[in-house]
């Protein structure tokens, strides 16, 4: 037995060690952790809602207009709907795997919001590496629809994971070369930093094809038309969750609507100024910015058809990519003569 | 496709090599492109189509005995179930060959009343084709769009069928209802509305890139093959064949209207699309001309029995249809029941193709080739 510490100050250490990470950090991680999950459901549920209505007025009907002042309710009510539906397991499907795939898929991102600046100070975490951990938690996904696929026993699912692990491969190396170019100009992978640096002018000025790249390769990112191959209805009945019922195929709903929310928000921060604007708080700013793109992002979804699978792939590897890469050379050019 | 094996099968499988096999892929009975019940088996090497068997008869009706069992008159409905998206070009048919056999007399107000009403059926088919076939390739928007337009036919010919999907308007020898001033202003409006609306396709879809990139050069159909298996209708004359019973062998007045048949350049689905948008112009024509020369008189030869028993022999009866050639074969023993009756649907013969045309392309050309056709099921399996 060892004998009990004889350090005078062993308690007082203990203490500050222990208030580190009990104290303030703590609260504000998991406070912040609560608000994140909060704001991911009303986010999706108000996504849910401009999506069928915007689709409806393109459409040139009135959409939902049953439950609560023009159907605003609906989005809840289908919640519910699903609350209660049946969990099934389709016979033959890995139960384990096609258990923990919607977590899988669902999970990075909520990590993926902790580093979004809503505002200046409205930020979970304000680390040096926020790019790098969007950017890499989004890449879990994948992870989780090839979980998916490969546990339903369905061979139309596993054709649309398969599809959607390429698409995501495929797209997002031109995200990525596109934000880069915003990361050599700001010297930064925080996502504050970056905002800062856009005091003066957008980037979207500075940088009209990236932003037009990222755009681009984010909607397919998502997994939305004109690039929704790993779901395609017509074809693949729905892809990946094809064999999802009740809560688990939400939770692939509530993901695609919060990934969508993060890559606007990050074509916000990168090209739009994010929470900069006149008059009106940071955050208003924010939420405006990026329920823009959102928007974008969902007219662009009820206009136009789907492209096909071998179209994509050639469109990201053979033009998008190229062009990203030159875009990125061209700034470090103008970067090495001008500064 | 979680598969269970033993580590020694694994072991097995890995000292070999990983091999790659092909795999048989269901598409329907009960899938969203199939617009049906028609079952596709595909047999696929990665997202590639070796081969591909279509499997029908889900929806097999006995429609040919049926007709075989009962009365011409008490047969007649089942033709509207046959197709029921161009449900009153296959009354109209259907009553020109019995009126054929039997030698009945149609007066020529009939005449015209079927003809404005199959055109109106013709150009809601194709409404409804363009509708769901640009929602096989993924676009919702346009459906909704196309769905107001054949509302609006749907509303004229409601108003003197009584009914807007299976009309049975036609009768032996005439029409079961006159039309009136609103009906023709009713047509008037919407032969101006839906130019108008044709142009907004035009805008919307013909020039869309991705569209295009989807459609060309997927599913080439040449002039020889479409010959060689049956096609008809607009699959056949999207291959460059000039091909139109309207206009080859005219049945009811379909001889006194100008129109020309629109042809297709290479036979591959955005021809077909091309000459479908261009029949809607076509028979918008005939409508127009049909209602400028509405003669006045009776709407239906009230001298037709009610039991109709035609002479013995046999008839051979074609009519155009939305999707292409129909043909009637009908025997009489001189009883007031036919002693055989058969169908040669265009449905049936175009899905003929259907294997020799996808083989090798991906399974999302599968669908949009497939959909290019117009496939009724109902229509296959009779």
């Amino acid at each position: 037995m060892s004998p009990p510490p004889t350090d005078p100050n062993f308690f007082v250490n203990f203490w500050n060690q222990a208030s580190y990470y009990i104290g303030p950090e703590l609260w504000v991680s998991l406070v912040g952790l609560l608000a994140i999950i909060g704001f991911v459901t009303i986010n999706a549920l108000a996504l849910i809602y401009g999506e069928l209505k915007i689709a409806g007025h393109i459409q040139r009907r009135p959409a939902m207009m049953e439950v609560g002042w023009h159907g605003f309710l609906q989005p809840v009510m289908d919640a519910v709907k699903l609350l209660v539906k049946e969990l099934t397991t389709p016979t033959g499907a890995n139960r384990f795997l096609f258990i923990i795939a919607p977590g899988v898929v669902f999970l990075p991102v909520l990590v993926a919001f902790i580093v979004i600046p809503f505002s200046e100070t409205l930020v979970v975490r304000d680390i040096n590496l926020g790019l790098l951990l969007i950017f890499s938690f989004s890449a879990l996904n994948v992870v989780g629809i090839l979980i998916a696929g490969w546990a339903s026993h369905n061979k139309y699912s596993l054709i649309g994971a398969m599809r959607s692990v390429s698409q995501n491969v495929a797209y997002e190396i031109p995200i990525l070369l596109s934000a880069m170019a915003v990361v050599m100009m700001t010297n930064s992978l925080n996502l504050n930093e970056i905002i800062r640096a856009q005091d003066k002018v957008w980037f979207i000025i500075y940088q009209p094809l990236a932003a037009i790249i990222f755009l681009i390769a984010s909607t397919a990112e998502t997994n939305r038309t004109p690039f929704d191959i790993p779901e395609a209805d017509g074809e693949l009945v729905a892809g990946f969750h094809t064999e999802f019922s009740g809560m688990r195929f939400a939770l692939f709903f509530l993901a695609e609507y919060s990934n969508m929310f993060i890559v606007a928000a990050l074509f916000a921060v990168l090209f739009l100024g994010g929470w900069r604007g006149p008059v009106l708080p940071g955050l208003i700013w924010f939420l405006l910015k990026v329920y823009l793109v959102v928007f974008v992002v969902i007219v662009a979804r009820w206009t136009f058809p789907r492209t096909r699978f071998d179209q994509l792939m050639t469109f990201s590897w053979k033009i998008l990519i190229p062009f990203a890469l030159f875009n990125l050379v061209f700034t470090g050019l103008i970067i090495k003569l001008v500064g | 496709m979680t598969i269970n094996i033993t580590s020694q099968e694994l072991e097995r499988r890995i000292s070999g090599g990983l091999t790659e096999q092909t795999f048989w892929l269901n598409m329907g009975p009960q899938h969203p492109a199939t617009h049906g019940v028609l079952r596709v088996l595909l047999h696929l090497d990665g997202e590639r189509v070796v081969e591909a068997e279509p499997v029908i008869g889900y929806i097999h009706r006995g429609h040919e005995r049926m007709g075989e069992t009962r009365p011409y008159a008490q047969f007649y409905p089942n033709t509207s179930r046959m197709d029921y998206i161009g449900a009153m070009t296959y009354n109209h048919g259907y009553c020109a060959a019995v009126e054929k056999m039997a030698s009945i007399e149609v007066p020529a107000r009939a005449e015209y009343i079927r003809v404005i009403s199959s055109e109106l059926n013709r150009i809601g088919s194709h409404l409804l084709w363009l509708g769901a076939y640009l929602m096989d390739l993924g676009a919702f928007t346009p459906f909704l769009y196309i769905w107001d337009d054949r509302e609006a036919i749907n509303d004229i010919l409601n108003k003197v069928t009584g009914s807007r999907l299976t009309y049975s308007y036609n009768r032996f020898g005439g029409v079961h209802m006159d039309v009136d001033d609103e009906f023709m202003a009713g047509c008037r409006a919407f032969i101006k509305r839906m130019r108008k609306r044709l142009k907004t396709y035009d805008r919307l879809i013909t020039g869309n890139i991705i569209f295009q990139k989807r459609a060309k050069d997927v599913g080439l159909i040449s002039p020889e093959q479409a010959r060689q298996f049956g096609l008809s209708g607009p699959c056949l004359r999207a291959s460059g064949v000039e091909y139109d019973i309207r206009k080859k062998e005219p049945y009811s007045v379909y001889s006194e209207f100008d129109f020309d048949i629109p042809v297709g350049r290479q036979g591959d689905t955005y021809d077909r699309y091309l000459v479908r948008i261009a029949e809607m112009e076509q028979s918008l024509r005939i409508i127009e001309q049909a209602l400028g020369k509405m003669p006045d008189g009776a709407y239906i030869n009230d001298k037709v029995p009610r039991d109709l028993a035609p002479d013995p022999g046999e008839i051979y009866f074609t009519f155009e249809s939305p999707r292409g050639e129909v043909g009637i074969f009908i025997v009489s023993d001189g009883t007031r029941i036919p002693y055989r009756m058969h169908w040669k649907t265009p449905s049936y013969t175009n899905l003929s193709i259907l294997a020799e045309t996808v083989r090798g392309v991906l399974v999302a050309d599968v669908v949009a080739i497939m959909g290019s056709f117009d496939l009724v099921i109902p229509e296959i399996d009779r």
